[in-house]
């Protein structure tokens, strides 16, 4: 068993792309599920619309890439609006549902025959990224740094462009949470009744969080579809939301840090533990005592078991998070 | 008791406008500041409030009491915004309220507090406090951004509830989590926060539900002290004892309606009123009844 690689590939996997989409992502639903108390269940439609605003400059508008930022903007404002609307001024759990519900008519409509022309089908859109890639100062062939830290030149310039939004964002939302803005947004999720008994417009608030976490969430779908250097619809699915909402969770809700550190621990963790699984069973199936535990072809199921148990572990033994607070968790319920 | 008190000349005048008031249901008052007219509530085939004729005198205490289900918190829901009626008209300071929502009555400058009582259990005292503030420039997101646009009223906005919270006696809890306060600090609480909204009419919904009798009287200092800081308190009440000390008027609600108003020493006489709290046969024992 290579123990050093499994080391240099699960701390590489701390900073990687995926860490950093994540991230955005995260703190995108942090502000909405984390602060405001809104169960967005469909954070990887904003996602979506980040990613095909940028795929649809060339595939349907033929603009610079530059508008992409504008298009996703208009199309993450007109799903909050539509998803928003009709569900903020019920309880939290409606929301939940539509989101959810809203996040797969995004990804089925982007996916379908009948809108190919705007959105690529299922193929997706590819040649949108080339303003992007040239911007980059480094030779996208050539590998820079030193194991466990090397990456190539073109994963090089979306990580430091993903990580430097995450930063921007962290200290934006850093910033909100601790003005009255964040003040009010906080209250909402304690008792929306008080808040509005104060003169707050408490659905114009949750709007806006809404559509601020959307606009973060946006940016991590753009980042995504820059690494990839191409818009798929099947990579905005539900999975994506929840597993996003499991780094948050892993992290701490309701912390700008819970919201950054919990994506790249659970992706060092994912990576641990599927390379772990691999060196485990290379040569052989893993047995114990002549009984077959685990062989190579069931490596991808079997980690997903290992990080569920993992969370239920979290749950009960850490319901906070790493980074969150116990004190406040202590007073749910009182 | 009533004897010892003193009275700032605010309420005097207040006290000596509802002399002269007939102690009937629905009287006018010489210079009321709430008004509601034929406001009316159905939940299913039940009908929660009817009140024909409401008016509450500026400057006053006025209690509103009624057995359990008598429509009181309901009428407090529907002259907030809270709820709709399925007709009606009331009036807040000659302002028609009819089409005005929930969030925009606390800025008219008409606030309530809960029956049950509502503190933002994960936010500290004084953030509480300072959420009670209106018209915060800081509570537009763009500006959150910028700490140097409301930093300066933020300060304001902290030293008033830092002021409020000393008369309130919560000021040792000032950066506790709210939840972590006893029921009857979270009663002072949600009444030092609703101030925070510099009101001129104080609804409070069952202010001595649960609060141990020594912290009742510092309550009862609290509610008087409102009306003799120039506001209008009308607050729903079953603690008898505290209505007939603190109140300038009584209201007194039965299956919606209002059957009963007068000075607290007309309402304790109101056979009407006794009714309605113990029934029609008061007085007579069981076996009476029974034989009857």
């Amino acid at each position: 068993m290579d123990i050093i690689k499994i080391l240099e590939n699960t701390i590489s996997a701390f900073f990687g792309i995926d860490a950093a989409y994540f991230a955005l992502a995260a703190i995108g639903l942090n502000i909405q599920f984390g602060y405001t108390g809104l169960l967005n269940f469909g954070q990887s439609a904003f996602m979506a619309c980040g990613a095909y605003g940028l795929g649809m400059t060339s595939q349907y508008f033929g603009v610079g890439m530059w508008w992409g930022i504008l298009i996703g903007l208009a199309f993450v404002i007109i799903l909050g609006l539509l998803v928003g609307i009709p569900t903020l001024r019920l309880r939290a759990d409606y929301l939940a549902i539509v989101t959810i519900a809203t996040a797969e008519i995004v990804r089925l409509v982007v996916r379908s025959v009948r809108f190919k022309e705007y959105f690529g089908g299922s193929d997706g859109i590819n040649s949108f990224s080339k303003t992007f890639r040239d911007l980059s100062p480094f030779d996208p062939g050539a590998q820079y740094g030193v194991r466990p830290f090397q990456y190539s030149g073109y994963s090089l310039w979306t990580m430091i462009v993903g990580w430097s939004l995450v930063i921007v964002f962290s200290v934006l939302v850093y910033l909100l949470m601790k003005s009255p803005w964040g003040r009010v947004i906080k209250a909402i999720r304690e008792d929306e009744d008080a808040v509005r008994s104060l003169g707050k417009n408490v659905y114009s608030y949750k709007m806006q969080s809404l559509i601020l976490g959307g606009v973060v969430g946006m940016f991590s779908g753009m980042i995504f579809a820059l690494d990839r250097g191409s818009v798929q619809p099947d990579n905005y699915s539900r999975d994506v939301t929840f597993y996003v909402l499991t780094a948050l969770v892993l992290g701490g809700v309701a912390k700008v840090s819970g919201s950054v550190i919990g994506p790249m621990m659970f992706w060092g963790l994912y990576v641990f533990s599927d390379n772990f699984l691999r060196e485990l069973t290379k040569d052989r199936p893993f047995e114990v005592f002549g009984v077959g535990i685990i062989q190579k072809s069931q490596v991808g199921p079997v980690n997903y078991m290992l990080i569920g148990l993992g969370l239920m572990l979290l749950m009960t033994f850490r319901p906070q998070g790493v980074f969150g607070s116990k004190e406040e968790m202590a007073l749910d319920g009182r | 008791m009533d004897a010892e008190r003193t009275y700032t000349e605010l309420a005097l005048r207040a006290r000596a406008a509802l002399a002269s008031v007939n102690a009937s249901p629905g009287v006018a008052k010489p210079d009321p500041i709430l008004l509601a007219e034929n406001v009316r509530r159905n939940f299913g085939g039940v009908t929660a409030v009817d009140v024909q004729h409401l008016e509450v005198q500026r400057g006053s205490i006025t209690a509103l009491i009624g057995p359990n289900g008598a429509g009181k918190t309901t009428l407090f829901n529907l002259l907030t915004g809270f709820d709709t009626p399925e007709a009606g008209e009331w009036m807040f300071d000659s302002k028609n309220l009819k089409k005005v929502v929930a969030h925009k009555t606390a800025s008219l400058g008409m606030v309530r507090t809960f029956q049950l009582t509502k503190s933002l259990t994960k936010l500290s005292v004084i953030e509480n406090m300072k959420l009670g503030a209106t018209h915060q420039m800081g509570e537009k997101w763009w500006n959150g951004l910028l700490p140097f646009r409301y930093r300066k009223q933020e300060a304001m906005i902290e030293r008033r509830a830092d002021e409020l919270l000393k008369r309130f006696k919560l000021d040792h809890m000032r950066d506790q989590y709210a939840g972590t306060l006893s029921g009857g600090q979270r009663k002072l609480l949600e009444m030092a926060r609703a101030l925070m909204t510099n009101p001129r009419l104080v609804m409070l919904d069952e202010p001595m539900a649960g609060v141990n009798p020594a912290l009742k009287q510092s309550l009862n200092e609290h509610i008087r002290g409102l009306r003799d800081d120039g506001m209008t308190v009308l607050f729903v009440e079953h603690d008898m004892d505290m209505v007939h000390d603190i109140s300038d008027w009584v209201v007194v609600m039965a299956e919606g309606r209002i059957i009963a108003e007068g000075t607290p020493e007309q309402i304790s006489a109101n056979p009407a009123v006794i009714e309605a709290y113990l029934g029609t046969h008061q007085g007579k024992s069981l076996l009476e009844e029974e034989n009857a």
